[in-house]
């Protein structure tokens, strides 16, 4: 077996699919998930994230290659047999049962007792703080309040595994964080492994222990979030996780472990070398724009430094936010901290920005 | 604010209270209302209110009797039939001035039809007695009672008196009464004779019948409903057009194409014969009869039940039906407890939709129905547009309606007519 | 100038002549016909309309097909207040109905219509054919019966109470669904005399007699309610004997080719003609009485033979009966009046049946139902 299914709780191996038999939407996918692991599947639309979750909820199945849960492969387990919980995008709580029945639901339908039945709904009801609306239907309900039963109705019969396939999509934004403050909470409290699939990077970012980005049926990058947004591995997963800066160049020479970088539109820089090995390969160069410096006493004394052109200047409060004109491209944001030592840039001012070669990396062209 | 709603009515800019000033506007804007949906308001009113109004009242109404025969109604008022005698010879000389101005307005022997559904033989006596009417002295050829014995020994019959003074109110309940197998005797109410009762009995049937077309549409159109909603888009409309198909064909020639199917020497028989499940000599019976009529109205209907029902499946999201089986139901389970609830609505619209029609359809059980496959509709076609008995016709038609109308009534408080969706 | 002059006045003269011929009384210059559709109207443009058309060159004839429906259409058109129907065919019992409503005109045949060729007037030409005040005859037609000549074995049938023999005839038949001739037949094979029917037939237990002769039969029968079923059946198979039109089973038989032959034992006369609706303008009513007088007259009657099996109502024209217009074979031999064909027959009795037609009709279709 390969490497990728070695102890996981949840395991794909070299799982490929396609619909059509044309185009691979999912192309040798292998993926191992830890017991009680928050693992986020992140990616565009079309990517192919939700068809790796509906694979392994049941409702696709895989063209090629093996799911495990468990250790067991699962590929021919039809998926009310699987045990895992889901939680959908629009909730799909049943409308013509009220609450405690939905909820009340994957427990009938597993001949539990009633008087089971009911103490276990009323737990879970309490647990998402909903105690009280077990007598109402879903549509008396606002859309948080359905996302909390939907979220019960998944955990109700103590599955090990919960997937949830964007389940904040339709909510507000405030509503939005304090809901994923929530689940990440009940997840870590129940200890249940669970595998969430999302387009909004924010989301993946504070909830997960692992994120998958995915792009054309393939995972860019599997990594924490802390090493996803600092060490993208390649020029989409840097783009796609924050914001970034993109400087596109020639690579002149490596030397100790930093490249040196003609650009395009005029100017030499320092990087890290990431997806580049050796001079005069084409690369784009990502530096995030908090980690950019204008002030010169804080540049380092021997760095490459850029002219560039202030074209907009915003207040945002706790930040400002740049627009600068550098090296041909006039989209280069940066971003300063509100401190009383910082200056305020004015438009068309011409400033020197540089950073640490290390913030800078050279990735794939 | 709460101060002036203290001291007195709230007042508009204009000092006008605001509750006037407010029903001014909401007024110019109702019969702006009111004059966009008048064209349509006028057209039902008049195609449509207004027969049934007008059937409603000729249910009831019997004014020929006593406009055609006014003294001779007058006259027979003070008669007791239970003496068994005829009338007096003052009733005779009334009819004969009544008749006299009747047949001069040829008007006799309107009331001689009108008279022949409550007693046969009535309709030739009229005519009969109209044409020597006609020629006599009313002041010089009294007593008329021989006279009328003379052109007719039946106008001594008590019971044809009988008649005229039960039928001589300008309003009767007489026609409902004979829609359900009743008629009135001189001593009230009573049962008609068994061998001339049939409504009860097509009342019954053409409801039993309705239900069970309803039924065999819900058992035919679900799965077909079904597979329309959950079909890729392009299929799915191949589909619908083979559903709708039926809708662009004559209503006779799919009525006749189910002859040529079903009839003994048809092409099921022969076909049956041939792989030998039928002898020869004993083909089946599938036509003219209950079942070669549901066999017809179920196909002519089932787009009615197929329509609604897809529209309301259409709106079913697929996750549903996925999140029961995630929950661990079975593909019957989640069908059963999610899915079928949820269409309910459709199946509620689908079976009023083809009931009502149904209850209502003539042609096809006039086609194929047979004996036992004819409705209610069926006589009130036949006394409309055959026997001219429109007022027996138009008292089955408002039973018919009423009847619905109950029915529609009990549904609602069964399902629920807001539990209805045409999607 | 001159030249203008003499046109002018051969116009008015030839404008005066017209109006001569057409009796001095304008006329409308359109009129509806109602008749009953088919074979049977085609031959009456063929015949009347057609004719007529050629001699009064503008003329607009319109067809409606609503015959079946007369009386009740009739009757609307009437308490609307707007008549839109010129002359309307019906059967003899409808124009009674029609003229005891007064939706008819009553009419006068001596006036109204052309004498024959030699002089006799046409009172006496149709003579007991005028069976209403209100009907103007056009045509004898029998509901008779045939009978598939392949399914009867070696002994057909030749007479009407082979309907009442399944034993010796096995299959469905065919019979109108409907009391009247039904009735009688089940009376004259149950035993009763040809004159005693009607008088049986008033009684109670004569009643229940033809029910129960009927009975024998009952989950025989197919009953049909169109005048194309019997025919249609016939051609299927699916009857072994039924009755219907004459002229229905001529077109089957002659026209079609079907292996099917006539019953012509104990068929029922019955009469088809025109009435024309009461209260009609002046001109319009000018117009119809100038048609009418012309399309009944003693050609055209026999005209309309060549094209439909059905005998002319005045004497005057059975001599005239001729060839079919397209099959070239004498139809005398096929016209229900034909003495061969007419060796027992039986006339519809109008006043019994306008009596007893609700009363039995009640009852026929509260026995065809249990």
């Amino acid at each position: 077996m390969t490497a990728a299914s070695d102890d996981g709780f949840v395991v794909f191996d070299r799982v490929q699919k396609s619909y059509d038999g044309e185009v691979l939407v999912v192309k040798d996918l292998n993926l191992s998930i830890g017991k009680g692991e928050f693992l986020t599947m992140l990616g565009p639309s079309g990517s192919g994230k939700t068809t790796c979750l509906m694979m392994l909820a049941g409702f696709e199945t895989a063209t090629h290659g093996d799911i495990l849960l468990d250790g067991q492969p699962i590929n021919n387990i039809p998926p009310h047999k699987r045990g895992i919980g889901m939680v959908f995008q629009n909730y799909a709580l049943f409308p013509h049962m009220t609450i405690a029945e939905n909820l009340a639901f994957p427990l009938e339908v597993r001949k539990m007792g009633k008087d089971d039945r009911e103490a276990k709904v009323r737990r879970a009801l309490e647990m998402v703080e909903m105690g009280d609306f077990g007598g109402r239907r879903p549509a008396q309900l606002s859309g948080g309040q359905q996302q909390r039963v939907a979220l019960a109705r998944a955990l109700v019969f103590e599955p090990e595994l919960v997937l949830m396939d964007e389940p904040l999509g339709a909510l507000d934004k405030q509503l939005r964080e304090k809901m994923q403050f929530e689940i990440k909470h009940i997840a870590d409290n129940l200890g249940i492994t669970v595998v969430y699939v999302t387009h909004d990077q924010t989301e993946a970012l504070t909830m997960s222990d692992r994120v998958a980005v995915f792009e054309d049926g393939r995972i860019q990058q599997l990594a924490p979030p802390d090493e996803l947004y600092e060490a993208p591995k390649n020029s989409f997963v840097a783009q796609f996780i924050g914001e970034n800066n993109t400087l596109e160049g020639v690579v002149e020479e490596i030397k100790d472990g930093v490249a040196l970088v003609n650009l395009d539109g005029g100017g030499l820089i320092d990087a890290k070398p990431v997806n580049v090995t050796k001079a005069g390969e084409r690369t784009k160069v990502s530096i995030r724009p908090e980690r950019v410096e204008y002030n010169k006493d804080r540049l380092h004394a021997d760095a490459h430094t850029l002219q560039a052109e202030v074209m907009e200047f915003i207040y945002m409060g706790d930040i400002f936010r740049t627009r600068l004109k550098v090296a041909g491209n006039d989209e280069f944001i940066i971003k300063t901290r509100n401190a009383p030592d910082q200056r305020r840039l004015k438009p068309g001012e011409m400033i020197e920005i540089g950073w640490l070669a290390e913030d800078c990396r050279a990735l794939d062209a | 604010m709460s101060d002036a709603t203290d001291t007195g009515p709230v007042l508009a800019a204009d000092g006008t209270p605001l509750k006037r000033s407010l029903a001014r506007a909401l007024r110019a804007q109702k019969m702006r209302a009111l004059a966009l949906i008048a064209p349509l308001l006028i057209f039902v009113l008049l195609t449509f209110i207004a027969p049934i109004a007008d059937m409603l009242f000729r249910s009831v109404e019997n004014q020929i009797v006593s406009e055609t025969l006014p003294k001779t109604v007058v006259a027979l008022k003070d008669w007791d039939a239970k003496t068994g005698e005829a009338p007096p010879e003052a009733v005779y000389a009334a009819l004969a001035a009544d008749l006299q101005v009747a047949v001069a307005a040829k008007e006799h022997t309107k009331v001689g039809i009108r008279l022949n559904y409550q007693k046969t033989g009535v309709s030739s006596l009229f005519r009969k007695s109209g044409r020597q009417v006609k020629k006599w002295d009313l002041a010089a050829d009294a007593p008329f009672k021989e006279k009328f014995l003379d052109v007719d020994e039946d106008w001594a019959d008590v019971e044809l008196w009988q008649i005229i003074q039960t039928y001589s109110s300008k309003y009767t309940s007489g026609y409902f009464l004979n829609s359900v197998d009743m008629e009135l005797g001189p001593d009230g109410i009573r049962p008609v004779d068994e061998n001339l009762a049939i409504y009860n009995l097509l009342f019954k049937r053409t409801i039993f019948m309705s239900l069970a077309i309803m039924g065999s549409c819900v058992l035919l159109g679900y799965p077909i409903a079904f597979l329309l909603a959950n079909l890729p888009l392009r299929t799915s409309n191949l589909l619908m057009i083979l559903v709708l198909l039926p809708f662009w064909t004559s209503l006779l020639v799919r009525t006749s194409a189910w002859k040529v199917l079903l009839q003994q020497q048809g092409v099921i028989n022969d076909i049956l014969v041939w792989i030998g499940l039928v002898a020869d000599n004993d083909r089946l019976v599938m036509i003219n009869n209950q079942f070669g009529t549901i066999v017809a109205m179920t196909h002519i209907l089932l787009p009615f039940m197929i329509l609604p029902l897809y529209s309301v499946m259409k709106t079913i999201p697929p996750t549903y039906v996925r999140a029961a089986k995630s929950l661990g139901a079975t593909n019957w389970t989640a069908f059963w407890r999610v899915y079928f609830p949820q269409s309910v609505p459709g199946i509620g619209a689908g079976c009023i939709l083809v009931f009502i029609l149904a209850i209502g359809y003539y042609i096809t059980p006039e086609l194929v129905g047979g004996t036992d496959g004819t409705f209610i509709s069926n006589r009130i076609a036949y006394h409309i547009s055959r026997s001219g008995n429109w007022g027996l016709g138009a008292a089955l038609g408002t039973i018919l309606l009423a009847a619905v109308l109950i029915l529609y009534w009990v549904y609602d408080k069964i399902v629920g007519i807001d539990n209805v969706s045409l999607g | 100038m001159k030249l203008k002059t003499i046109l002018l006045t051969s116009g008015a003269i030839a404008g005066a002549a017209v109006a001569f011929a057409d009796g001095h009384a304008p006329m409308a210059d359109s009129m509806t016909l109602v008749s009953w559709g088919g074979a049977y109207q085609a031959s009456q443009t063929n015949a009347y309309s057609d004719p007529y058309k050629a001699m009064h060159e503008g003329l607009e004839v319109v067809w409606d097909e609503s015959s079946a429906e007369a009386v009740a259409k009739l009757r609307a058109m009437n308490e609307a207040g707007n008549v839109t129907w010129d002359l309307v065919d019906v059967v003899a019992s409808d124009a009674i109905r029609l003229c005891d409503e007064g939706l008819a005109m009553e009419i006068d045949a001596d006036e109204l219509l052309a004498a024959a060729p030699d002089g006799t007037p046409a009172s006496e030409d149709f003579g007991d054919l005028l069976v209403s005040d209100c009907f103007i005859p056009q045509i004898v037609y029998s509901t008779t019966a045939g009978y598939r000549t392949d399914l009867v074995g070696d002994t057909p049938p030749t007479s009407i109470c082979a309907f009442f023999d399944t034993e010796a005839y096995p299959g469905k038949r065919s019979l109108e669904k409907r009391p009247i001739n039904n009735m009688e037949w089940a009376l004259l094979c149950d035993g009763v005399a040809k004159d005693d029917v009607y008088d049986v037939l008033e009684t109670e237990e004569g009643q229940a007699q033809a029910f129960a002769k009927l009975d024998t039969i009952k989950d025989d029968v197919i009953w049909w309610s169109a005048g194309a079923d019997t025919p249609q059946l016939l051609a299927d198979g699916e009857v072994v004997m039924g009755t219907t039109y004459n002229g229905r089973l001529f077109s089957l038989i002659v026209e079609q080719d079907q292996p099917v032959d006539m019953l012509w034992d104990a068929q029922v006369f019955d009469l088809d003609g025109w009435i024309i609706p009461a209260g009609l303008p002046e001109e319009r009513l000018n117009r119809v009485k100038d048609f009418v007088k012309f399309a009944t007259d003693t050609q055209r009657l026999a005209d309309q033979s060549k094209y439909i099996s059905y005998g002319p109502a005045r004497a005057s024209s059975a001599p005239l009966v001729a060839q079919h217009a397209t099959l070239g074979i004498d139809m005398a031999p096929h016209m229900p009046t034909d003495p061969a064909n007419a060796t027992n027959t039986f006339l519809y009795n109008y006043e019994w049946w306008a009596d007893y037609r609700d009363d039995l009709d009640a009852k026929f279709q509260a026995w065809l139902a249990q």
